[in-house]
């Protein structure tokens, strides 16, 4: 079976410079792919491509088909294919729950009213948030906050789902109300790409690792291999990394005895 | 005295109030015009296209640098010499205040539109909304909170500076009432009337901006 997303020698820059260097990367249909690397490494700005929020410079990017580097491909349309959730949830503020959820289907899909409502309180069902239908954003907590915004993206019925780091500026209680939304539309079979900093998730969600740093793919591997015998030095610094924050406490307790 | 002067005020009344519905449908007009054409302009200014910007600039540096009565004079006087158009000193004045009333509201929507996360365009895009429905349904809704306030207060100064418009020859208020002043020398009376006019329709569009602007930074 061919791939739903492919990126072949895919290159982008801010000004001079590069930012993703000759990505080649191949998702199928149904697949959970957590991409991991350090800050700045371009996970999210591959994501950003690929719903047309970043344009790329050269290479090729292919969804269900189509070049999407074309000069005439209308991106109003993939979008309604590919859908984003953001770290910082971004709701419309002005606007309740249940409009937040409808304005895409209604305004863009043109669909009828009475069944997107009946989808959109579904899926608010789903994440657990059917009594906060008409309540507004500023009253929700954070991890609330993001459920909604993934019912948002859910509700134009996408074949794909990008989340860039949607639980970074969540409180750590919250991480996990978040993570099992994911996690749920990983065991129905929705392609999925994750970029997150939970790597126990990561490990747990992912169908395949991908690791970048530099703007590189330097490694993809199912996450039993990835996270127990990583193929490069690169990867085996950074999950080193994520155990030596695991030990920090101690550390710094002892630095503090000894300013003291 | 007093029940002499009180007496001219009741008997020019007709009169001025002649010229304050000159006064007011000036105002009213430029006011729409600029609330429409200010809009339009804080949008194109924030759809980052270098010549729309370049040309948006070159227009509101113009109103800015370039006293209204110029402006005013300019048309109303070198219309008719350089095209051979002659605008009537009322239509003249309404574009003049419009045309300069414009770039102050547009002034300010931009940067009303621009102070908005920019995660919100983002969030309106992936969804799919197009240009139009962005900004109607996303962006200009949560930038009226922002906007309205300073916009309140341009208002305020379009109907002041619409006296001005005396000087192409409109009839205004201020007009009527040096009129009436020529007859009876009552000018204390008169301009405290004029006084009195200016205030009840400005102060009350200025205490509304302050109460906006305390409202909605609180909120």
């Amino acid at each position: 079976m061919s791939a739903l997303i492919e990126f072949k020698g895919f290159n982008k820059f801010f000004g001079e410079q590069q930012v993703l260097d000759g990505i080649d990367l191949q998702v199928k249909t149904g697949e959970v792919i957590v991409i991991l690397g350090p800050s700045g490494c371009g996970k999210s700005t591959l994501l950003r491509c690929l719903n047309g929020l970043e344009v790329a410079h050269s290479g090729s990017l292919n969804f269900a088909g189509r070049e999407l580097l074309d000069k005439n491909t209308d991106w109003r349309e993939v979008r309604q294919q590919i859908g984003m959730v953001f770290q910082s949830y971004h709701l419309f503020p002005h606007m309740n729950v249940l409009d937040n959820v409808l304005l895409g289907p209604l305004k863009v899909q043109k669909r009828e009213r009475r069944e997107a409502r009946d989808q959109a309180e579904a899926l608010l069902a789903r994440v657990g948030l059917s009594d906060k239908r008409d309540a507004f954003p500023r009253q929700l907590s954070g991890g609330q906050q993001q459920r909604i915004a993934i019912v948002r993206s859910l509700c134009m019925n996408p074949q794909v789902m990008l989340f860039d780091e949607v639980t970074a500026a969540l409180d750590p209680e919250m991480v996990k109300e978040v993570l099992e939304v994911i996690q749920g539309l990983a065991r129905d079979g929705m392609t999925l790409l994750i970029v997150t900093h939970e790597m126990a998730f990561a490990r747990a969600v992912a169908d395949r690792i991908v690791f970048m740093d530099g703007g590189r793919i330097l490694e993809q591997n199912p996450p039993e291999i990835f996270f127990t015998n990583p193929q490069t030095a690169r990867a085996q610094q950074f999950l080193e990394k994520f155990s030596y924050v695991a030990a920090l406490p101690q550390t710094t307790h002892t630095k503090e005895l000894e300013l003291l | 005295m007093a029940s002499s002067g009180l007496e001219l005020l009741w008997v020019s009344l007709p009169q001025l109030g002649k010229g304050a519905a000159q006064t007011l449908s000036i105002s009213f007009l430029s006011i729409a015009i600029s609330t429409v054409g200010g809009v339009f302009y804080g949008v194109l200014r924030t759809l980052n296209s270098t010549w729309l910007n370049a040309i948006l600039r070159v227009y509101l540096e113009l109103f800015r640098a370039i006293p209204v009565l110029v402006w005013l004079y300019l048309l109303f006087f070198g219309l008719p010499i350089f095209f051979g158009l002659s605008l009537p000193s009322f239509w003249c004045a309404v574009l003049v205040l419009s045309l300069w009333g414009a770039s102050e509201v547009g002034e300010v929507v931009r940067g009303a539109l621009h102070s908005l996360p920019r995660g919100q365009r983002e969030a309106g895009e992936s969804i799919g909304l197009s240009g139009p429905q962005l900004y109607g349904y996303v962006l200009l809704p949560q930038a009226l909170k922002r906007m309205t306030p300073p916009t309140l207060n341009v208002y305020t100064r379009i109907i002041k500076t619409s006296s001005l418009a005396v000087l192409i020859g409109v009839v205004d208020v201020i007009k009527v009432g040096q009129q009436i002043i020529e007859r009876t020398y009552e000018s204390v009376l008169i301009y405290g009337a004029l006084f009195l006019f200016f205030f009840f329709i400005c102060y009350p569009l200025s205490a509304a901006s302050r109460v906006l602007e305390r409202r909605w930074t609180h909120a």
